[in-house]
């Protein structure tokens, strides 16, 4: 099913939470919404569930106007962050719950409905477990339950709140391949809320970034992470480090050191932005110097940190290549420089 | 040694006070009552009077208890899941039975209905009664076990939060499908609970009913009100007995809640509780 949305505004009171979000997602697609706490980023979600009603903008399904219909005939499957599974009904009674609802004509006989629930069960991995009430369930288990019965009513539109908020490390690693994997076989347009830039990164086809209420820059995972529009974005997708700079007519320099050139920005002082594994330690030619004060051993690789005018500087290098705590020389390549 | 002698004296103590101040008054009720053999209870029973008391009673809490169900469920779903305006001032007039003493309660009945009373004449002209008549019972009984219910529903809501309650409307389900299935099944216990309460005050209650029933024997007295009657009459035995049987009733609600949880212990949902 194929989204839009266009200057859409939500409030809590008088706050605003999303303020002129405008937004094409196409059938099929998975794309996740990535931003910090309140960057309205849940209450986009919410809004395009019903759940929450926006003060102004539209919202159309398939060109069809969406905010004219209530949350429960928008054929919307939501699955939250902390499951919301019914505690007095068991996983069967879940996952069948949408279809069990529905008015008598369009009901699914008992068989059907069984049959549906079995299926969706096979489907995310948890046979065995229909008889079973949430509370016996893992956190991991209780999520695959939530997904099965969002499906169950067979959504043209699957959201995601932080779906893999609540649980631990190991768990998130693995539910992510296999949501990938479903929704590769699925096939359903999915948005899903994250704030963990490695999670949208795996997942999504497209990544939206929001800010306060905004869409900051939205693109493929490649796209995003390549080109930043801003620093909030730079720093959002990954460890970054930043130190100042001078643009003179397209060249941004410290000292003798060229960091970027042909840039289209103004004359004047600069914020240069990299990565922690950006950095050349010793390089031939113009470096700037700082001091080595902490090395670490990460397994391969090697996390340092340099003292360079009164800031800390992260670097990251592949193997530990005689470096040892004291002064040093080292330059930042492939630099985004952002006015200041 | 020392602390296990301290908890063996602490847990006594804490007996002997539950017998002392619980335990032993209720039984002497029952003793006082049914002592000198069951003949004299069973006569006192059978007094037109006391049967008439009796029947008000279950009649007054067989109104007011599903009154205040209906109003108390109401009343906490919208407050422990919406916010609005006057949200608070409601918080507190639901309250507002609990802490006025039941004396006023019945007071203001009879200012509002009674024949001096704001709406007095105009109801004297159309022959209606609601002050020293069953229909003022009914009122205060209502009024003074308002905050049962939804006393005990509120912070359960509150905790349970609306999350299964959005999860069933994106599935689908329409308001009075997600009320059903989902807010009351999350909130039968404490609704049981709430009801039990609910239904001994209602068949307790003395102050309020006191003030507005005007104590006409065999047409106005509820069974607490009869039994201070005899006991004025130094009827003892006719007034332990009829007081026995309002403890009684005490008793089996709370030996039915009891039951009820024990026998639908074992399903899970039920563990939190």
């Amino acid at each position: 099913m194929k989204i839009e949305i266009a200057g859409l505004v939500c409030r809590y009171g008088s706050t605003p939470a999303v303020s002129g979000v405008d937004l094409t997602i196409a059938d099929g697609e998975f794309v996740a919404l990535l931003g910090p706490s309140g960057s309205g980023k849940t209450t986009l979600l919410r809004a395009m569930a019903g759940l929450e009603i926006p003060e102004a903008g539209r919202l159309a399904f398939d060109g069809a106007d969406a905010l004219a219909l209530p949350p429960n005939r928008r054929g919307v499957g939501f699955v939250f962050q902390h499951y919301a599974l019914f505690k007095h009904m068991t996983v069967a009674d879940n996952i069948a719950f949408g279809l069990a609802i529905r008015p008598r004509a369009q009901r699914p006989d008992k068989a059907a409905i069984a049959a549906k629930v079995d299926e969706l069960l096979e489907l995310v991995q948890l046979p065995g477990l229909a008889k079973r009430y949430p509370q016996q369930l893992s956190g991991g288990q209780r999520q695959r339950v939530a997904l099965a019965r969002a499906l169950a009513i067979e959504p043209k539109l699957l959201l995601l709140d932080e779906p893999f908020g609540a649980l631990d490390t190991q768990v998130r690693t693995e539910l992510r391949l296999w949501l990938k994997d479903l929704h590769r076989r699925l096939g359903v347009t999915s948005v899903f809320v994250t704030h963990d830039q490695e999670e949208a990164m795996e997942l999504a086809d497209r990544i939206v970034v929001m800010r306060a209420g905004r869409i900051e820059q939205m693109g493929t995972p490649g796209e995003v992470y390549a080109a930043p529009a801003s620093p909030f974005v730079y720093g959002f997708l990954g460890q970054a480090d930043q130190i100042g700079c001078d643009v003179v007519d397209g060249t941004a320099r410290v000292g003798s050191l060229v960091l970027g050139e042909g840039l289209d920005l103004p004359d004047g002082p600069a914020t240069a932005w990299f990565r922690p594994h950006q950095i050349d330690m010793a390089p031939q030619g113009p470096a700037l110097d700082g001091e080595l004060i902490d090395l670490t051993m990460l397994g391969a690789r090697v996390k340092g940190t340099i003292a360079y005018q009164g800031k800390l500087i992260t670097v990251e290098l592949s193997e530990k290549s005689n470096l040892a705590v004291g002064p040093c020389r080292w330059a930042p390549r492939e630099v985004r420089v952002y006015p200041v | 040694m020392a602390t296990s002698l301290s908890r063996a004296a602490l847990i006594g103590l804490t007996f002997l006070l539950l017998l002392v101040f619980l335990v032993a008054p209720l039984a002497l009720v029952f003793i006082r009552a049914f002592g000198d053999g069951p003949d004299l209870p069973i006569t006192a029973l059978q007094e037109p009077d006391a049967l008439a008391a009796i029947r008000l009673t279950l009649l007054v809490a067989a109104i007011a208890v599903p009154l205040n169900l209906v109003f108390g469920l109401a009343a906490s779903w919208a407050i422990a899941k919406f916010r609005f305006p006057g949200r608070s001032l409601l918080v507190t007039l639901i309250d507002l039975p609990l802490s006025v003493s039941p004396v006023v309660s019945g007071l203001v009945y009879v200012l509002v209905f009674g024949a001096q009373g704001l709406f007095g004449p105009w109801l004297g002209a159309h022959g209606i009664k609601i002050v020293f008549a069953v229909p003022g019972i009914v009122l205060a009984s209502v009024f003074v076990t308002l905050p049962f219910v939804a006393r005990e529903l509120i912070p359960l809501m509150e905790a349970q939060g609306r999350l299964e309650e959005e999860a069933a409307l994106t599935l689908g389900a329409t308001g009075w499908q997600t009320f059903r299935r989902v807010t009351l099944p999350n909130v039968r216990w404490g609704l049981l609970y709430g009801v039990l309460l609910c239904n001994a005050r209602a068949m307790g209650e003395f102050g309020a009913v006191s003030v507005v029933s005007g104590h006409i024997r065999g047409l106005t007295n509820t069974m607490p009100l009869h039994i201070e009657v005899l006991y004025n009459e130094y009827n003892l035995p006719a007034a332990f007995t009829m007081a026995a049987l309002l403890a009684l009733l005490a008793l089996v609600t709370l030996a039915a809640k009891s039951l009820l949880e024990w026998h639908l212990g074992d399903e899970p949902s039920t563990s939190s509780r």
